[in-house]
This record gives C-alpha cells, structure tokens and sequence, in this order.
C-alpha cells in the first residue's frame, strides 16, 4: 500500500513540474499536462489513434516473445556449455558493444520496409541484452548447486529444469525490464520509416503539421506503454520468483 | 568383490588432481578409505587438505586421478541412489519450499511421494511448521535440518556430511550433532563426517582419520568405538580423545 502512494506521490510531483514548466515557457512549445490530457481524451476517441496504439504494442509484443525465444535459450545453453560459451564469445562480444540502430537499413533491406522489418530490429536490439544476462546468470549458478542436484540423482534435465532454470529468472526479468526503455525508444526510429501506424509515425506525422499537443500525447502514449510493460514484468516476477522477493 | 562384501564403500590408493589455467593442483593423494555398514567416520585436517575432495570423490561427484572408489563392492563411477550428501553451505534451493526442497529426490527418482512419509520426515526434524516457507526465512540451524532431512527421506545407506555445522554457533551444532547421532542410532547408515571441529569428530566419527597438508593424505587414524552413542559427550573418553585428536592436529600442522 505504502509503495502504491509512493507511487501516486510520484507521478503527481511529476505532472506538477510539468505544469509548473509550461507556464514558465507561457506554453508556447511546451505545453502543459492539462493541455495534453484535453487532447489525449479527444483522440482516445478516434478509431485511428487506437490503430496507431494498438500497432505499436504489436511489434513490442511481437519482439519481446521473439527475443525471448531466441535469447533466453540460447543463453542458458552457452551459460552451461564451457565449450560453446567459448566459441561464441568472439562473436557476441565483437556484435555487441555495435550501436543495433546502425544495422537499421541492412535489417530493413534484408527484412523489408513492413511490420516483418520493423519487428526484426525491434528483436535484435532485444536478443543481445536478454542474451548476455540470461547467459551469464547462468554461469553463476554454484558449483554447491549442482553438487546438491547431481548427489540427489539429478540429469543434466533436471538441472536445467529445478535449478539453472529458476536462478536465472530474476535475471531474465531483470532484463526483460530494462530491454523495455530500448525497445520504446527504438520503437520511435522503426516507425519513422516505411509506416503509416504506430506511435512513431504518429508523433513525426503530428510533428510536420506543428500540432504540439499531438507531439506530446505521442510521448504521454510510449511513456504509459513503458510503464505497463514494466509493471507486468515486475507483477510477473512477483507471481513467478516469490522467493526472490523475501 | 560382491554385494555380500561386508564393505559399504572402498577408497583405494585414491588421488585427485585439479587442472586450472594449465597448472596441476594436487588434492588428495594416496587415500585408503573403508566404511563398513552402520560404521562412521570422521575426516579432520587442516584448510585445503583435501578432505571435502575425499567426500566428493566418495559421492560419485568427483572422479578420481588415480585408484578406485568402490560402494558395495562395484566400481563408483556416478552419484549411487544410497548415498546422500549434505553440505556446509546446505545445498538448498531457495525457490523450492521446504516442503519441495525436501522431497525433490524422491521427484526426481520418480519414486512416489506419499504425504505421510513426507510429513513424518518433517515432524522428525522438527519442520512441520516450517514445511510452507522458503529457506531464505529460516535460521542456520533450521536450514541444516532441511537439508538433513532431503538425504535422510533418500534413507541412505551411506550418509556424507561435508563440514555440516560450521556456520552454527556452539549450543546449535551440539544439538544437531546429537541429532545426527540419534537418527544414526534409529537407522544405523553408514557416515562419512568432514569437519574442523574436534569435539564434532570424536562426537560422531567412530573412526576419525586426521589429513595432513598439500598433497592431502591421511596421516592417522584413532579409534572411537562409542561415537554417536547417547550422553557420550562430556564423558572422560569423550574428553581424552579429543585431547588426543588434538595433540595430532598440533603435530600434523
């Protein structure tokens, strides 16, 4: 309960400087919180702003599971394979200190300018961190564990499934938490390009006709979908790594 | 030699080498270790004199550089569904309740799970209240009943305890030594103890063999037949053998 006020105290001092930012720009190209929640309300009831959301938060989706798939196996494989570790390490080191936006006209190239494209950049930004946090809590899963595990008659399945497996997942949702501020604002630049949907052209489109309140409800809209995807990690953690939080 | 060997397990001129970076590091050498059925040993030495190697290599988790580890007469090459390890920092999984961590190896020798059984386990190490809760909200003490009742749910014929009690403080390793020596007397399992504590090993070893340092080896033995048995703490045996065992730690350092 205390957390949820903290919470309700936050956004409010947040909005409040907001405000209080507005009026000292006399809202000219800074408009205030009730300015843009006036226009929020407008366009929420427009069927093409939901079309817009609704075209966002699919290509989020879409490259979260995708990652997620790709990453988080991948990851506790090489975690737990010294061998492979060592031969993709070259690999995954040289590629990943690589800004991914650059690989943005190749991956649209490769890809196309459609959802495929945009979903494929969204992901590779992804794979990367979920891959090197999945792998390296992995790695650290004692040597005492698996003691325990094997002297209980325990597989190399077993170890995988009661003990690599739920030591990594707070490191996977850590992951999955901080991938969230990358994929939103990537998320901006894939949609700039080849689209007529998403929250990205939505705020470019808003952008060259100088409707401000526009600008500024796009950026409300990418901050909430931030925070909804932050908190349904962290309400999935709290179900799935109870312990954790003890 | 046969199952009707009256040896529960044989170490054999056992050695163990580690590898890191290109540079061997000799462990054990030269170790010759036998348990008979319902007998205990002790294991005392200094730090890294290859006691807890010795356990290892007797649980199947290790493999030997050279000689043989025989449990029942047949080559140990894989940990054996009779022996059971319970280690210093508990080996208990903290996603798993108490409760799951406790029957995870009957789970996973899917061997059915009766409840009564569990809960008789429980109950006898005085978890039952506990059986819902992670061990992260547990003591030192209760986590190292937990993990002793994971290996005695096995019902083991041999017990492998590595350095048990060594994060406890005096008055909760004493009464967990007399607990171990309990649950000996009630199911009479053979046991192998590492430990640094003197008076632990002249409690529950009724072999105690003293390893001496870099490459570990064991340098003694002393006999200590009425080990585990009740109130033999605070005895004048109890107290002469720990002098003794003592005065051989002295000398080996």
């Amino acid at each position: 309960m205390k957390s949820k006020v903290g919470y309700v105290w936050g956004v409010l001092i947040l909005l409040g400087l907001w405000q209080v930012g507005a009026w000292w720009a006399h809202e000219s190209v800074f408009v205030g919180p009730a300015t843009v929640f006036e226009k929020l309300f407008q366009e929420s009831r427009t069927y093409v702003f939901w079309q817009h959301v609704g075209a966002s938060s699919l290509r989020i989706l879409a490259a979260l599971i995708l990652s997620f798939i790709a990453a988080v196996p991948l990851g506790l494989f090489l975690g737990t394979s010294p061998r492979a570790d060592r031969l993709a390490r070259p690999l995954i080191y040289l590629t990943y200190p690589v800004p991914k936006i650059v690989f943005l006209p190749l991956v649209l190239l490769v890809f196309g300018l459609g959802d495929v494209g945009k979903i494929a950049m969204l992901s590779l930004i992804l794979f990367f961190q979920l891959l090197i946090t999945t792998r390296d809590a992995a790695r650290g899963v004692s040597r005492s564990a698996r003691y325990s595990l094997h002297s209980l008659g325990g597989t190399r399945r077993h170890l995988f499934i009661h003990v690599i497996w739920p030591s990594c997942l707070p490191a996977v949702f850590t992951a999955l938490r901080i991938a969230t501020g990358t994929v939103v604002a990537v998320l901006f630049f894939v949609e700039s390009i080849g689209t007529r949907y998403g929250m990205g052209f939505y705020i470019l489109d808003a952008w060259g006709r100088a409707d401000i309140p526009q600008i500024f409800v796009g950026m409300v809209v990418l901050a909430i979908m931030g925070v909804v995807l932050y908190e349904t990690f962290d309400i999935l953690e709290r179900v799935f790594c109870r312990w954790n939080q003890l | 030699m046969t199952d009707s060997s009256p040896d529960l397990i044989t170490c054999s001129e056992l050695a163990k080498t580690y590898v890191a970076d290109d540079v061997e590091i000799p462990a054990l050498t030269e170790a010759n270790v036998v348990i008979g059925p319902g007998a205990t040993i002790a294991l005392v030495g200094p730090s890294g004199c290859g006691k807890s190697t010795l356990l290892l290599l007797m649980a199947g988790l290790e493999k030997p550089t050279a000689g043989s580890v025989e449990f029942k007469g047949q080559p140990l090459e894989r940990p054996h569904r009779e022996i059971a390890l319970v280690l210093q920092d508990y080996g208990l999984f903290p996603w798993k309740t108490v409760r799951r961590n406790v029957e995870l190896g009957l789970r996973i020798r899917g061997e059915k799970i009766e409840e009564s059984r569990l809960e008789e386990s429980l109950a006898e190490l005085d978890l039952s209240e506990k059986a819902d809760v992670y061990p992260q909200q547990l003591s030192g003490g209760q986590r190292q009943r937990v993990a002793l009742a994971r290996a005695l749910i096995l019902n083991p014929s041999l017990l492998l305890l590595d350095e048990p009690f060594a994060a406890l403080d005096t008055l909760t390793r004493e009464r967990l030594q007399d607990l171990v020596a309990a649950e000996w007397q009630k199911r009479r399992f053979g046991m192998a103890l590492v430990t640094h504590n003197i008076q632990e090993a002249v409690r529950l070893g009724q072999r105690i063999l003293v390893m001496g340092n870099r490459p570990g080896a064991i340098v003694a033995t002393m006999d200590n037949p009425h080990a585990c048995s009740p109130n033999y703490r605070g005895s004048e045996e109890f107290y002469d053998l720990s002098r003794g065992l003592r005065a051989h730690l002295e000398q080996t350092a």
